[in-house]
């Protein structure tokens, strides 16, 4: 199956979260795909179902969770039907994830050696001391002086940023194809996010997995993403290029976003909010997930999900703004059957 | 004395003892530090987690006990180490005020909101009756922008960015000249924070109060601040008007920590070049003799070891603290 040109195709996926109040649909029907050696960006604020999707391709959703539909398809595969045990193989050895929180990610009571050797030994052939080796390299490679050393560790001893480095080499051990980071800086000060993010930059052009990139901030997606995708409310509002996103924002929900963050030109002037609260997935709108808080919504808003639709080269958007024609033919064809 | 700044610092420092073994040695969290705000005026505080701002914002106020300096507030000495001077600080919490980061955990759960804000006029005693209480919480929470018909409910019912207008009314509650804004937006959401920003710019604007900004944001300080403070492992290493920080950074530390901020325009972090720091901020409990950002300093020199620069003017009120600048 090597011969797909997509390293990963994500179909239609629904993921839900059966809770006491009901059904939280945190994630309604996306779909994108990636390609080998990529950087895809995922940007949103919480509760726009960003993370739920990378937890959704590794399957490692909470107990309350399930994919109600749609496929994950690795190199033309449909994982979602696989069964745990080859889940298990799967993950860390084709696809890694590291996570916001480096401390509460670690094992704290084992050693930073411990843990990375375990992910070798688990997934591949190698003897004990050949899995040591493979460790001080990969700490090596993520800039952790002192390698030896630092392999009696336990997490504790080590800085966040250190503690994100190891989770790092923990991740690309095994060299795999893909490497999800859900928000892996925003944890950590600048001067070490900007240390992190070279270290992945850099690990890419070497290694050459591609990178899934979730997080809200803006500014770490403008400097390292291939194609970004804008969630909110559970499904892609925008998706394009970093410039066709930055510059020329199709979706009301991306403009007011990039409104509402200081910039250095703006500076003295007042920033324009989005208005109104967070959306509430319990009561999700019928419409579009963004028009209670959207200053342009239409009548048509409020009552159907737009569909995606080109509005340049490799730049879609899912906003009846962009479609005023076809809101028009409806409106017509709805006067004509009344 | 009287002044044009509402508050003045002079050589704070504040220690916290940690056991270490059998002897207790010192955490200088912050040491010696000085700085001056005018009435009405934003100063925004800025510097890596564990530098000691936040501690500079409860020492202010007095939530700890300074271990050392002097503390002005309108021209009155509210703690003075070398004279002795410590004043019963309950009659200038009226004026002085906090704004705390989690608006989860800083809100009493058990508590109404009508409570909550009107707990700082119960214990001031600026009510004569209940209904003047109740007009007064009303009003406060229309000046933030929440519905007063959720005056009886509780904090849990609201989203972050309301709950952090709840502790924004509580703090406006007794009309307070100055509030410590502890990284007041730094929970929130990027659509919910503007909110929260043009709100705080404009109580300025109507009620003249003066902010000391604390936040790790660096876009958002520049936005809000008509100064900027830089500090780094208690120390503070410049002070300038918050372009003229930008346009003009003088510290190495400040520089880097500029370049370090990923800018949200591909065009332009295309083509910036970012200084990477190499290695970790060293802990406070080992600080580097001298300069403490010495160690990561790229400018270095043994002159930084063995002295800690003196922050000194360098022309139109920008403050630095290095040797080779």
């Amino acid at each position: 199956m090597s011969d797909n040109e997509f390293l990963l195709e994500v179909e239609n996926l629904h993921t839900s979260f059966f809770t006491d109040s009901g059904e939280v649909k945190a994630v309604n029907g996306i779909s994108f795909k990636l390609e080998p050696g990529k950087t895809l960006g995922i940007v949103g604020e919480s509760g726009s179902g960003k993370s739920v999707t990378a937890y959704s391709i590794m399957q490692i959703l909470a107990e309350t969770g399930r994919i109600v539909e749609g496929n994950v398809l690795y190199r033309g595969e449909d994982i979602t039907q696989w069964s745990e045990k080859q889940m298990a193989n799967f993950r860390g050895s084709k696809v890694s994830i590291i996570f916001q929180d480096p401390m509460t990610s670690l094992n704290p009571v084992f050693t930073v050696g411990y843990q990375l050797e375990e992910a070798v030994l688990l997934h591949t052939n190698k003897s004990k001391s050949e899995a040591r080796e493979r460790a001080i390299e990969m700490l090596t490679l993520v800039g952790v002086n002192e390698p030896a050393s630092r392999m009696k560790q336990y997490p504790h001893e080590l800085s966040g940023g250190m503690r994100q480095r190891v989770m790092i080499a923990m991740a690309l051990c095994c060299e795999p194809d893909i490497l999800i980071a859900d928000e892996p800086t925003t944890a950590l000060d600048v001067t070490i996010q900007a240390q992190i993010l070279e270290l992945m930059q850099e690990l890419q052009k070497k290694m050459g997995m591609a990178i899934i990139m979730v997080t809200h901030d803006l500014g770490v997606i403008a400097s390292m993403c291939d194609e970004i995708l804008v969630m909110y409310g559970g499904r892609i509002c925008e998706r394009g290029t970093a410039d066709a996103i930055f510059y020329n924002p199709a979706h009301e929900y991306t403009k007011g976003l990039l409104r509402s963050i200081p910039r250095k030109e703006t500076m003295d002037k007042k920033l324009v909010p989005i208005g109104g609260t967070p959306i509430n997935l319990l009561q999700m709108p019928k419409g579009c997930a963004f028009c209670p808080r959207c200053d342009a919504a239409m009548k048509i808003c409020l009552e159907e999900i737009p569909p995606e639709y080109w509005v340049g080269d490799d730049h879609l958007a899912s906003c009846w703004m962009n479609i005023k024609d076809l809101y028009d033919v409806k409106a017509q064809e709805e006067a004509k059957n009344e | 004395m009287s002044s044009e700044y509402l508050l003045e610092v002079e050589h704070l420092k504040q220690y916290f003892p940690v056991q270490q073994g059998f002897k207790k040695i010192p955490l200088k969290a912050v040491d010696d530090i000085s700085f001056a705000i005018k009435p009405g005026e934003t100063l925004g505080l800025v510097g890596e987690s564990g530098c000691g701002k936040t501690t500079v914002g409860r020492s202010l106020l007095r939530l700890y006990q300074p271990t050392a300096g002097k503390i002005t507030f309108e021209g009155e000495v509210l703690f003075d180490s070398e004279n002795k001077i410590d004043v019963d600080m309950l009659p200038y919490r009226k004026k002085m005020q906090m704004v705390f980061q989690d608006p989860y955990s800083s809100l009493n759960p058990r508590m109404t909101v009508e409570d909550i804000i009107g707990e700082p006029l119960d214990v001031h005693h600026l009510y004569s009756t209940k209904a003047e209480r109740r007009e007064k919480v009303l009003s406060l929470m229309e000046t933030v922008g929440l519905n007063a018909e959720h005056a009886m409910r509780y904090a849990h019912e609201f989203s972050g960015g309301q709950r952090q207008r709840i502790g924004i009314a509580r703090a406006l509650a007794v009309n307070p000249k100055f509030i410590v804004c502890d990284e007041a937006v730094s929970a929130l959401d990027v659509s919910i924070q503007a909110q929260v920003i043009n709100m705080f710019e404009e109580l300025q604007e109507k009620l003249g109060v003066a902010y000391l900004f604390i936040a790790h944001d660096l876009l958002v300080v520049h936005h809000i601040s008509d100064r900027i403070a830089v500090m780094y492992l208690g120390h503070m290493m410049e002070i300038a008007d918050a372009d003229e920080l930008n346009d003009n950074p003088l510290h190495p530390y400040t520089l880097s920590l500029l370049s370090a901020v990923p800018i949200p325009d591909p065009e332009t972090a295309r083509h910036s070049k970012r200084i990477i720091l190499e290695g970790d901020v060293p802990s406070p409990m080992h600080m580097p003799s001298g300069c403490p950002f010495r160690t990561r300093c790229r400018y270095a020199t043994e002159k930084c070891a063995a002295e800690m620069p003196e922050l000194t003017d360098r022309g139109n009120g920008h403050l630095v603290a290095c040797w080779n600048r």
